[in-house]
C-alpha cells in the first residue's frame, strides 16, 4: 500500500538579508497508514520546518512531499495540523470555532455539523457549544482544538507539540485521549515533541534528528506491548525505561557533535 | 477573641458585611456626586466670570459678547428657523465626511493589505501625505469641485482618509499570525482568510477609528466651510468676523461644541455595542 507521507530528498534553506542557512539537507522518510510517528530532537534540528513542508505551508527548496500519493503543493483539507497553542478566534463561539475548517473548505452542512457536536461530546465539552474560548480551562480549548483538527476529517495529522503549554495532569490525560481517538478514527500522525517520555509513549515509530543540517540520525521502533497500551500506562511497562535511556543517550550525543 | 465571636453567631458577621458593603455603595455615590457639584460648579462659574467680566468692563464686550447676549441670539436664531439650514448643513457634511472617510480609508487599508507589493510601492507616498498639512489643499479643491458641499467634504476625506488607512492598515498586519497560520492550515483563501480572521480580530481597531475620525472631521468640515461656504456654522464664525458681531462667533461656537460632542457620544455608544458582541 502507499505511505500516507513520503519525503524524498527534501531540503529546505531560510533565505534572509543577511545569510542564508540550511534547515533541512536531504531528507527522506515514509509514514505508513495509521503509524504514529514521533519527530524528536535538539532544538534547531527542523522538526518544525518539516511538519510545516508537509502541511504544504512552506514550500522545500528542492525535493518532494507528497500525501497519500499526491504531491503537496500547499494546504489541503487531507492534512489537519494542530499547533502548541489552541489558537481558537476569541470573537466566535466553541462550536463556531469548531466548525472553522468545514466553513473553510465549503463542507459545512448539516451532517458535518451534527458529526462535529458528537466529536465535541466525546470530548468532553457537551453543554460548553455556546461558550466562549475565554470561559474555558487551558486543556478544553486544547481539545477544543482538537476537534476543529478532526472535523474536517484528515487522513494525515500533523501535531506540534500540541500538549508542551499544558498543565502536567492535563497533559497526560489529553494524551491518552489523543492517541485512543486517532486509534480509534485510523489516523496516521506525525508529532513533534521535545518530551521524549511522551514520544515513546504515543507512538510506534521514534525518529530523532540532529541539527546543522537536519538530517535523521536514528530510527527507533517501539516494542509492540508499549504500542498497544494506552500512554499513561505504557510508561511503567518494562522496557519503557531501556527505550527512554536509548533515545535520550544517543540525543545527547547528537547535541555534542553539532553544537 | 473577635473571630471566636464571629465564629459562635453568624448572624452579626453578616450583618457586619451588609453594613460594610453599604458604606461602600455610600461612599462612592458620595464621591460621584461630589465630582458632578464640581463640574457643575465650574462651568456656572465659567460663564458668571464671563458675564460679570463683560458687563463691568474688565473684557471687551465688543470682541467676546457675554453668555446671557450669546443665548438670547441662539434662542432667537432657533426660534425665527434662521439656525436651522446652518446647523443641517454643517451636521450634513460632517456626517458625510466621516462615514465617507472612515469607509474609504478602512476600503484602502484591504487594498494596501492585499497587495503587499502596492503597500510598498505607495508607502512614501502615504508618509508625504499624512505630513502634509492638507488645508492648503483647500484652494485646488474649490477650483476642482466648485465652491460648495463637495469641496468642503473632499477637504474633510483629505484629512480622515489617511489617517484611517494608516491605523487600519496596523492592526491588519498586526493580528497573530497564528491565528492566520491556523486557517491557511485548512487551506484557506486569502479572501477566506481576510474575512475569517483578519477583520474580526481587527474589528476593535476599526470601530475605535470612528472616534477618531468624528473629531477629525469636524475640523476638516469648519476649516472647509471658512474657505468657501455660503452657510454653515463655519460660515457664520466668519461672516460674524467680517461683520464684528462677534456675539455670532460666540453663539456657533457653543453649538458646534454641542453638536460635536452629542456626535461623539453617539459613536462612542455605537462602539459599545457593536463591541459587546465580541
Amino acid at each position: 500500500m502507499l505511505p500516507v507521507v513520503q519525503l524524498k530528498g527534501v531540503t529546505h534553506a531560510y533565505l534572509g538579508d543577511r545569510e542564508a542557512s540550511l534547515a533541512i539537507e536531504d531528507l527522506n522518510l515514509n509514514v505508513e497508514k495509521g503509524e504514529f510517528v514521533s519527530l524528536v530532537g535538539p532544538s534547531g534540528c527542523g522538526k518544525t520546518t518539516l511538519l510545516s513542508i508537509i502541511a504544504g505551508l512552506l514550500q522545500p527548496s528542492r525535493g518532494e512531499v507528497s500525501v497519500c500519493g499526491r504531491l503537496i503543493q500547499g494546504p489541503s483539507p487531507e492534512v489537519g495540523y494542530m499547533l502548541q497553542q489552541d489558537y481558537l478566534f476569541p470573537w466566535r463561539t466553541i462550536l463556531d470555532n469548531a466548525l472553522l475548517g468545514l466553513e473553510l473548505t465549503g463542507n459545512l452542512n448539516a451532517a458535518s455539523r451534527s458529526k462535529t457536536l458528537e466529536l465535541l461530546a466525546d470530548m468532553g465539552l457537551a453543554g460548553k457549544e455556546q461558550a466562549y474560548p475565554a470561559q474555558l480551562s487551558g486543556g478544553m480549548r486544547q481539545r477544543v482544538a482538537l476537534v476543529r483538527t478532526l472535523a474536517t476529517d484528515p487522513g494525515l495529522l500533523l501535531l506540534d507539540e500540541p500538549f508542551s503549554a499544558l498543565d502536567y495532569q492535563i497533559k497526560l490525560q489529553l494524551e491518552d485521549l489523543v492517541s485512543e481517538t486517532l486509534r480509534r478514527r485510523g489516523t496516521t500522525a506525525v508529532l513533534v515533541t521535545h518530551d521524549l517520555s511522551e514520544a515513546i509513549a504515543v507512538s510506534s515509530r521514534v525518529i530523532l534528528l540532529q541539527r546543522n543540517p537536519g538530517r535523521i540520525r536514528r530510527i527507533f521502533e517501539v516494542p509492540e506491548d508499549i504500542r498497544s497500551t494506552p500512554p499513561l500506562y505504557a510508561r511503567d511497562l518494562p522496557g519503557f525505561a531501556e527505550l527512554f535511556h536509548e533515545v535520550w543517550k544517543e540525543m545527547e550525543l547528537a547535541g555534542r557533535e553539532s553544537p | 477573641m473577635k473571630s471566636d465571636e464571629v465564629n459562635e453567631n453568624p448572624a452579626p458577621r453578616e450583618l457586619w458585611l451588609q453594613q460594610k458593603h453599604l458604606d461602600y455603595k455610600k461612599k462612592k455615590r458620595h464621591w460621584r456626586s461630589r465630582v458632578m457639584a464640581v463640574r457643575g460648579s465650574l462651568l456656572i462659574l465659567f460663564f458668571l466670570v464671563w458675564e460679570a467680566g463683560a458687563r463691568l468692563g474688565w473684557i471687551d464686550e465688543l470682541l467676546f459678547s457675554y453668555p446671557t447676549k450669546v443665548f438670547r441670539q441662539i434662542w432667537e436664531d432657533m426660534a425665527s428657523g434662521s439656525l436651522w439650514p446652518h446647523l443641517g448643513m454643517t451636521v450634513g457634511e460632517t456626517v458625510v465626511g466621516f462615514v465617507l472617510g472612515t469607509l474609504l480609508g478602512t476600503l484602502l487599508a484591504v487594498i494596501i493589505w492585499w497587495s503587499p507589493f502596492l503597500s510598498a510601492v505607495l508607502d512614501p507616498y502615504m508618509v508625504v501625505f499624512n505630513s502634509m498639512p492638507k488645508v492648503a489643499l483647500g484652494p485646488i479643491f474649490i477650483v476642482m469641485f466648485g465652491a460648495g458641499f463637495t469641496a468642503i467634504v473632499v477637504t474633510t476625506l483629505s484629512i480622515t482618509v489617511i489617517i484611517t488607512t494608516l491605523v487600519v492598515y496596523n492592526s491588519f498586519c498586526s493580528v497573530d499570525p497564528n491565528l492566520v497560520k491556523v486557517v491557511r492550515s485548512f487551506g484557506a483563501s486569502r479572501v477566506q482568510e481576510f474575512f475569517k480572521v483578519i477583520l474580526p480580530a481587527s474589528f476593535p481597531t476599526v470601530v475605535s477609528t470612528l472616534k477618531v475620525n468624528v473629531g477629525m472631521s469636524w475640523v476638516g468640515v469648519i476649516v472647509g466651510e471658512f474657505l468657501v461656504a455660503k452657510s454653515g456654522l463655519g460660515y457664520l464664525i466668519i461672516y460674524g468676523f467680517q461683520v464684528f458681531n462677534f456675539t455670532l462667533v460666540m453663539s456657533s461656537l457653543l453649538i458646534i461644541a454641542a453638536v460635536a460632542t452629542a456626535m461623539y457620544q453617539l459613536v462612542v455608544y455605537v462602539e459599545k455595542l457593536l463591541l459587546s458582541r465580541i
